[in-house]
């Protein structure tokens, strides 16, 4: 076993505990967005893939490359969006529907519709 | 500072992003910010590996990635939120299998002769785990896109034919591990392809998102055997930061269903089901179907009604017509709330977002444990397009396939109100004891019609 082995091997069990503990208190009804922007960061293998690609020198290992970074491109870019996209429906509100009451609920929903739209 | 230490400070950079942005997703108000942070540490994480030294064919890779974006940013941005599911698990599935692609040709580029056994045995750790979260997630694709069944397939000797290439993998494993045969690592990669397969075909539909999510954990795995492979510490850190959270939230999603991990990837759950629901039988028994007049006008007198979404008003796209329906109940002074299953939907969560998508304020929506003491004085449960998240057999059947799941307590209401299409059973196939229950009225048609016939009698009322 080399240093630099150990070093990476280090480093893998630290973030480990890391990524356990910095999810350890997602409420439920945040399990999908985190599922996808976990599925995001994974997409971090396009750097490798780069690398790979960057590396080449013959032509399979070029094709193979090639490959590599479009399916970690796909990874990296719809991951994103997708989650995104999912968070965005969760913007905080400008009101609290919750204490003005349900007399007069019109009233309280309106301000949000309009900011959404700008 | 040379160069090369100024690219590996912004990698650190980049993880740190990824750390904070784990973090931030822990909270609604937060979690925007930290997608956003996410992904600003890969691009910076992208960015700076242009200027490593070393890195030809730019414009190759610059090609790759056009592509790449061209066909993922139009993808993620059409697809309907009730297809999120699937998309997940595409974009997964590309992942496992860029990493996979990634170790096989650092093997290839590699002098084989002088590599390291380690350094094998990470190629070898990362195309197995990358091939089979890549051939597993295609498959999840295809059963949450309905291209095929979603019940578990089984057939004759399943375990034993699984073990036989289980071990086989495991062989052509140790005969790389001996040999370095570049021929050999082509054969594990099939291998692993067919063992995603099988690994998924046996898993019910309703199971398909927590698979989603182990197998986001497999990708995570992938990724970090390829950064030792590439001595690449930020691949080390994202790929095993989503490993390690990837397994808790799939152990916390199986929690809310009340299994174990085990039993929903082993048992194939559902194949019981059809032997059970043979027996019982909805054909006896009889229902009562009611019209959306009365049942306008029993909400429109109600003081409390709890409205219990599930994947059928996502189906129909209702999500919008259960809000109308939810302002106009509350103009007149009924006291309304959502009761969310933790697995309503397809995925844990799912729910929360359509309704979202509708502008249904965060405040409405009660998760199942703050929404069950409130049920026994609901005077309506308004279940619409749920079934197995309601169905008092996961209580009180210790036989049925879902029995110990926590359920919206739906049956505690005085009445109970079905959006249902059909009779036909929920997506883990058990027949519903409380559709033919007497205080139980059944609405049926599509969920978005019905509600909006349901909105118009409420205002007549």
């Amino acid at each position: 076993m080399t240093n630099g082995l150990l070093e990476l091997f280090t480093i893998f069990v630290l973030s480990g505990f890391v990524g356990f503990e910095v999810i350890s208190k997602v409420p439920s009804i945040l399990h999908t967005p985190l599922m996808s922007g976990s599925n995001a960061i994974h997409g971090v293998i396009l750097v490798g893939s780069m690398v790979v690609l960057g590396s080449a020198h013959t032509g399979p290992e070029e094709a193979l490359g090639f490959i590599a970074v479009v399916l970690a491109t796909l990874n990296v870019v719809g991951g994103f969006v997708v989650t995104d996209r999912m968070l965005n429906m969760f913007k905080p509100r400008q009101s609290a529907p919750a204490s003005s009451g349900p007399a007069e609920p019109e009233v309280a929903e309106k301000p949000p519709a309009d900011g959404g739209a700008a | 500072m040379s160069r090369g230490t100024v690219i590996d400070l912004c990698y650190l950079v980049a993880a740190i992003g990824f750390i904070l942005a784990l973090k931030g997703l822990s909270s609604p108000k937060r979690a925007r910010a930290g997608n956003l942070l996410a992904a600003g540490g890969m691009a910076l994480a992208i960015g700076v590996t242009f200027a490593e030294p070393d890195l030809g064919h730019i414009d190759l890779i610059l090609i790759a990635m056009v592509v790449g974006i061209a066909i993922g940013v139009p993808a993620a941005r059409l697809v309907k939120m009730t297809a999120m599911p699937q998309m997940v698990a595409a974009f997964n599935g590309v992942g496992g299998g860029a990493a996979a692609v990634v170790s096989i040709t650092e093997f290839i580029g590699a002098d084989t002769k002088l590599v390291a056994t380690y350094k094998v045995l990470e190629v070898v750790f990362g195309v197995l785990v990358g091939a089979v979260s890549f051939a597993g997630s295609a498959l999840a694709f295809v059963k949450l896109q309905e291209l095929m069944t979603t019940r578990p397939v089984t057939y004759p000797a399943q375990q034993l034919i699984n073990a036989m290439v289980g071990l086989a993998a495991l062989g052509i494993i140790v005969a790389i591990l001996v040999t370095s045969s570049t021929a050999l690592l082509w054969v594990l990669l099939a291998l692993a392809l067919v063992l995603g397969v099988i690994f998924v075909l046996p898993i019910g539909g309703a199971d398909v998102p927590v698979l989603i999510s182990l197998l986001n954990s497999f990708t995570g795995i992938a990724v970090a055997a390829s950064g030792f492979t590439l001595n690449s510490n930020v691949l080390v850190v994202g790929g095993t930061l989503v490993g390690a959270s990837g397994m808790l939230l799939t152990r916390m999603m199986s929690v809310a269903m009340g299994r174990s991990l085990p039993n929903i990837l082993f048992s194939a759950f559902g194949s019981v089901i059809t032997a059970t629901g043979a027996t019982e039988g909805p054909g006896g028994r009889s229902v009562r179907a009611g019209t959306p007049e009365d049942v306008g006008t029993l909400l429109a007198y109600s003081r409390k009604v709890v409205i219990v979404p599930g994947y059928g008003l996502a189906v129909a796209q209702a999500q919008h017509a259960a809000k109308e329906l939810a302002d106009a109940l509350r103009a007149r002074g009924v006291d309304v709330f959502y009761a969310i299953h933790p697995v309503a939907g397809r995925m844990p969560g799912h729910m929360n977002v359509l309704l979202a998508e509708a502008n249904v304020p965060y405040e409405e929506l009660k998760e199942m444990d703050d929404a069950n003491p409130e049920m026994a004085t609901a005077d309506v449960a308004l279940v619409v397009g749920a079934n197995d998240t309601v169905n008092p057999s996961a209580r009180n059947m210790p036989g049925s396939p879902i029995y110990g799941m926590p359920i919206i307590d739906a049956d505690q209401a005085h009445n109970i109100v079905f959006l249902k299409r059909s009779m036909r059973p929920g997506f883990a196939g058990i027949d519903n004891d409380l559709l033919y229950d007497p205080k139980t009225t059944m609405l049926f048609g599509d969920a978005k019609d019905t509600l909006q016939k349901l909105v118009a009698a409420v205002n007549k009322a």
